[in-house]
């Protein structure tokens, strides 16, 4: 089972993990040789297409005449108080879809990891399977479990919770397709597994004598939860938030197969800009802003929650 | 010299190591391990015992200094050149081969294509025949130690290296591994190199024992002669334990010196003193625990003479059982161990009585005085 | 109140479960609307069992070529991905170099982005460079995006390896060939292996990157996405399903052998 779990546990979120010294060999170009092609691949698929695009993005003219530098920030300061709601709206979603799975993610991490048994492996195979078939089909599958006359809407109708997710704004009208709801749904299924992995991995490796030292020490369960699983679990719960929040305050596919208009993310206008309008300029200056903003939301995050060393 | 074979022969020539941070685990060595051996490197962790290993070895190279054996020198051979092989400390088994192809490792590497017999025979000189097929991990501590013999001894090295080969094995095991290991010696008769942290392990298994202290050798010989006679204070205390009085030089009489110590005199034999020896001088007198006597004060005109001796007042007292121990203060020293053997108990000997220590002088060893006098305690070694 | 007792005690068994159910119901779906005989174009409805689907797998055009490109791309980036992280791993593992620090930055970089962010830069770079959009793009974007997670898997295997065993080798004759391949690759093989599997799901359903990058090259992910808008046919339920069924076979099958072993060491 160890393979089983090693192979789908998604890897570690860790640039600062503290390392032995390794010896040093006596090649001295042993290590520049295995580095060069993997690293150079790095440098000129993924570092330098980050440079084109700051450069892009401070650029103008049209697909026609072509563009060039001119160092026009503006279209910084343009894009941003254009597209800000659609920015909001994409931290909120994530941030919700985040909170969900570690809501939902925590309880079955704990019952893989304590409360299994025997059933262990298979809860585990439960939990990586669906990745083998496209998210994309998972994803459209929902239109059928959320759809207008189906059973949930039915059942949320008459228990009149879609009344009270009406007056938040959540849902309209008697839908829930098409509706913020419906989108962080889908964000909370799509991304879920990457919560549950790594809250797993972490909650296995808590020795399954310091509850029983706890409870001896007169703690309640639920206080042995808050204050011994919960707190060691911590690693586990900063990689979890992070692989969950960082793909869906990214994504464009939920919004655009489960919402509308009215629930496009950051994702979908620089998708659009890209792709569609060819607006190179603007769409480089989005993702750019996106980049930097997840980049300065992670750095804060890791530094507060304490845990440089992310499992 | 006429040596018949002395391709077994382990030379070091001003070996030494300094790693690249600065450190220097071995300061220049040198040292000979004559063919057929059973050789100990003591020392306490950090000494540079296994760094002295390691480069005979090969798998680390010498800052300073050749590595001979016998005639041929193999400073700059790699490993897998070298007729040494190694049992390594946690064995170091291969995890995905199982014990067979674990054994016949060193075989195959060398192109042997009939492996079977050999190994058969191996797996059956360590009782391990009916283990062949497993797993490593499936075997207990002790098969494993067993395992990590044969897959060195196979290739009939010219050289064994043990690197605390028994140091994860519970007590009794090690101590049924050591007369496994010392017998295994003797019938295949190379030389073994043994390093290990275990005193008595070392005199128990060796002919010859290097007692290692900070990267240099502190003394050479064989077991009675660094027990009987230590040449420094951490031999001394590290090798059993040792009482260390400081005393001063006062006349030279033929063969002995005399000490003042306190208001008494001490004896010691001139050929048992490593420490120079001027008139006025410090010495450190030294005496094992198990070779002095305990007599009440009462008594103490029985005492024959020519015995040094001791006035002093005991202050604790345990029965073990063979022997019972003693701590007794006395005016020139405090806390001297006195070990006795339980033939004849004598009943006054309880905790506040006032006693006389007595022992022969040739049991007397003398150290320079100039030396930390708890090098190689325990409590040096917990500061 | 026995009940509120058995609940407190079970709440946990309780949440987990349902979680698992919300994570599986899709897969349900799937599943049974691969038997569904749709009225329009769009397969969302339950109108009457079928075989049909099942029966012509590749009955909707281009679904079947769009699914052997997907599984050609997904072969060759695990190929490239798994051979030049697992040099890096070995690398920062084994050695030490000068910008080490840096290497790794740009390691956890690519885990750390927004897929949409990787997609627009790198379709910028292709579109600077005049690159030909199309497989050869898509490859060097899945290459990309997975080498991190190869390095990640093998690094973690090969720091828990004990060094002694590859001096036991150099000891016992092995040359630093041999050395290599009789003790350091079978030992490090499962984390190489987890990274190649971990790529192949990657690559193969990945579709955010793809679709920036794809030209006019159309992958099975990309052929569901068009599917979302035009009609989708049963027979990527059907495709879907089965790859459900493959991969949990296959994981159960490697959970037989992996306990059958288990058994044997206790």
């Amino acid at each position: 089972m160890t393979t089983l779990t090693e192979a789908e546990a998604p890897p570690p979120l860790a640039p600062t993990a503290p390392e032995q010294k390794p010896p040093r060999k006596r090649g001295r170009f042993t290590p520049y040789w295995l580095l060069l092609p993997g690293i150079l691949w790095l440098i000129v698929f993924f570092a330098l297409p980050m440079i084109y695009q700051a450069s892009t993005s401070v650029q103008q003219g049209s697909l026609e005449q072509g563009y060039k530098v001119t160092w026009h920030f503006a279209t910084y300061w343009d894009a941003f108080s254009e597209y800000w709601p659609q920015f909001l709206r994409s931290v909120f979603y994530a941030a919700g879809a985040t909170v969900l799975c570690l809501l939902l993610g925590y309880p079955l991490a704990y019952l893989i990891a304590f409360r299994a048994g025997r059933w262990r492996n298979l809860i585990m195979v439960l939990v990586i399977a669906p990745f083998f078939t496209s998210f994309l089909i998972r994803t459209l599958a929902w239109k059928t479990i959320l759809a207008d006359n189906g059973p949930v809407v039915h059942v949320l109708n008459s228990l009149h919770v879609l009344d009270v997710t009406n007056w938040l704004g959540w849902t309209a009208g008697d839908r829930v397709l098409a509706t913020p709801l419906a989108v962080v749904c889908g964000l909370t299924y799509n991304f879920l597994p990457f919560m549950i992995l790594p809250l797993y991995t972490s909650l296995e490796r808590i020795d399954g004598r310091l509850h029983e030292a706890a409870g001896d020490l007169y703690a309640r369960p639920w206080t042995t939860f808050r204050k011994v699983t919960f707190p060691l679990s911590m690693p586990g719960v900063v990689s979890g938030t992070l692989l969950t929040f960082i793909p869906a305050a990214g994504d464009y596919v939920n919004s655009e197969l489960l919402g509308s208009t009215d629930t496009r993310m950051i994702g979908n206008v620089i998708q659009t800009q890209f792709l569609r309008i060819l607006d190179y300029p603007t769409a480089a200056a989005l993702s750019f802003i996106l980049m930097a903003a997840i980049l300065a939301m992670v750095t804060i995050y890791i530094r507060r929650s304490g845990t440089e060393d992310l499992v | 010299m006429t040596t018949p074979d002395n391709s077994g022969d382990v030379r070091l020539s001003g070996i030494s190591k300094t790693y690249d941070n600065g450190f220097t685990a071995v300061q220049p060595l040198d040292l000979t391990v004559p063919q057929g051996s059973f050789f100990a490197l003591l020392g306490a962790s950090g000494c540079g015992k296994t760094t002295t290993l390691r480069m005979i070895a090969g798998l680390e190279e010498p800052t300073t200094g050749t590595v001979h054996l016998g005639d041929q020198e193999v400073t700059n051979l790699p490993p897998y050149k070298r007729p040494v092989n190694t049992v390594f400390q946690s064995y170091a088994l291969f995890p995905h081969l199982d014990i067979f192809e674990n054994v016949a490792f060193g075989l195959r590497r060398r192109g042997m294509k009939s492996v079977k017999k050999q190994v058969e025979e191996m797996l059956e000189l360590v009782q391990l025949g009916e283990q062949a097929r497993k797993k490593p991990h499936q075997l207990s501590g002790g098969q494993q130690q067993r395992v990590a013999v044969a897959r060195a001894l196979i290739n009939h090295p010219k050289v064994l290296l043990l690197d605390e080969p028994l140091g994860a094995l519970d007590l009794k095991l090690r101590r049924q591994m050591q007369l496994e290991l010392k017998r295994i010696q003797t019938e295949v008769g190379i030389t073994f190199v043994h390093v290990t942290h275990d005193q008595e392990e070392a005199m128990t298994m060796a002919d010859t024992v290097a007692v290692m202290n900070a990267g240099r050798v502190e003394q050479l010989g064989s077991p009675t002669d660094l027990y009987e006679n230590p040449n420094t204070t951490f031999v001394a205390n590290f090798l059993g334990t040792s009482n260390l009085i400081e005393a001063e030089v006062d006349t030279k009489n033929g063969d002995d010196i005399v000490l003042k110590a306190g208001g008494g005199k001490l004896v010691l034999p001139k050929a048992r003193c490593a420490a120079p020896t001027t008139a006025g001088g410090k010495v450190l007198v030294g005496i094992r625990p198990e070779k002095i006597s305990l007599t009440h004060a009462d008594d103490a005109g029985d005492i024959p003479e020519g015995r040094n001796r001791l006035t002093g007042r005991i202050a604790d007292a345990s029965f073990i059982g063979v022997s019972t121990q003693y701590v007794i203060d006395s005016p020139v020293c405090d806390e001297l161990a006195v070990y006795v053997q339980n033939v004849e108990r004598d009943g006054r000997l309880v905790p506040g009585a006032d006693v006389v220590l007595h022992w022969s002088p040739a049991h007397t060893f003398g150290l320079d005085a100039a030396q930390d006098i708890d090098a190689g305690t325990e409590e040096e070694a917990a500061a | 109140m026995p009940f509120v007792n058995w609940l407190k005690r079970h709440l946990v068994v309780i949440a987990g479960t349902l979680t698992l159910a919300y994570l599986l119901l899709p897969n349900v779906i799937v599943t049974v609307f691969s038997f569904n005989k749709p009225k329009g174009r769009f397969n969302y409805e339950w109108q009457q069992f079928s075989l049909d689907a099942w029966k012509q797998p590749c009955g909707v055009a281009d679904m079947c070529g769009s699914l052997s490109i997907s599984l050609q791309i997904a072969v060759w980036a695990t190929v490239g991905a798994t051979i030049l992280g697992t040099m890096i791993a070995f690398a920062l593992v084994r050695y030490r170099f000068r910008a080490r620090g840096s290497v790794n930055s740009l390691i956890f970089l690519p885990m750390a982005m927004p897929e949409v962010v990787m997609a627009a830069s790198l379709l910028t770079l292709f579109l600077n460079m005049g690159a030909q959009l199309g497989f050869w793009t898509i490859l060097i974007a899945h290459i990309m995006f997975c080498l991190s997670f190869v390095v990640t898997a093998v690094k973690a295997r090969v720091m828990s390896m004990d060094p002694r065993l590859e001096e036991a080798a150099r000891d016992l004759y092995a040359g630093p060939v041999q050395t290599f391949l009789r003790v350091t690759l079978p030992i490090a093989a499962p984390g190489i292996a987890a990274g190649a599997l971990l790529s192949f799901a990657l690559s193969f359903d990945d579709f955010i990157i793809t679709n920036f990058n794809a030209g006019s090259t159309v992958t099975f992910p990309m052929f569901v996405w068009g599917s979302a808008q035009r009609g989708t046919p049963v027979q990527i339920n059907v495709i879907g399903t089965a790859m459900f069924l493959v991969a949990v076979l296959i994981t159960l099958f490697s959970m037989l052998v992996g306990n059958s072993r288990n058994k044997q060491r206790a």
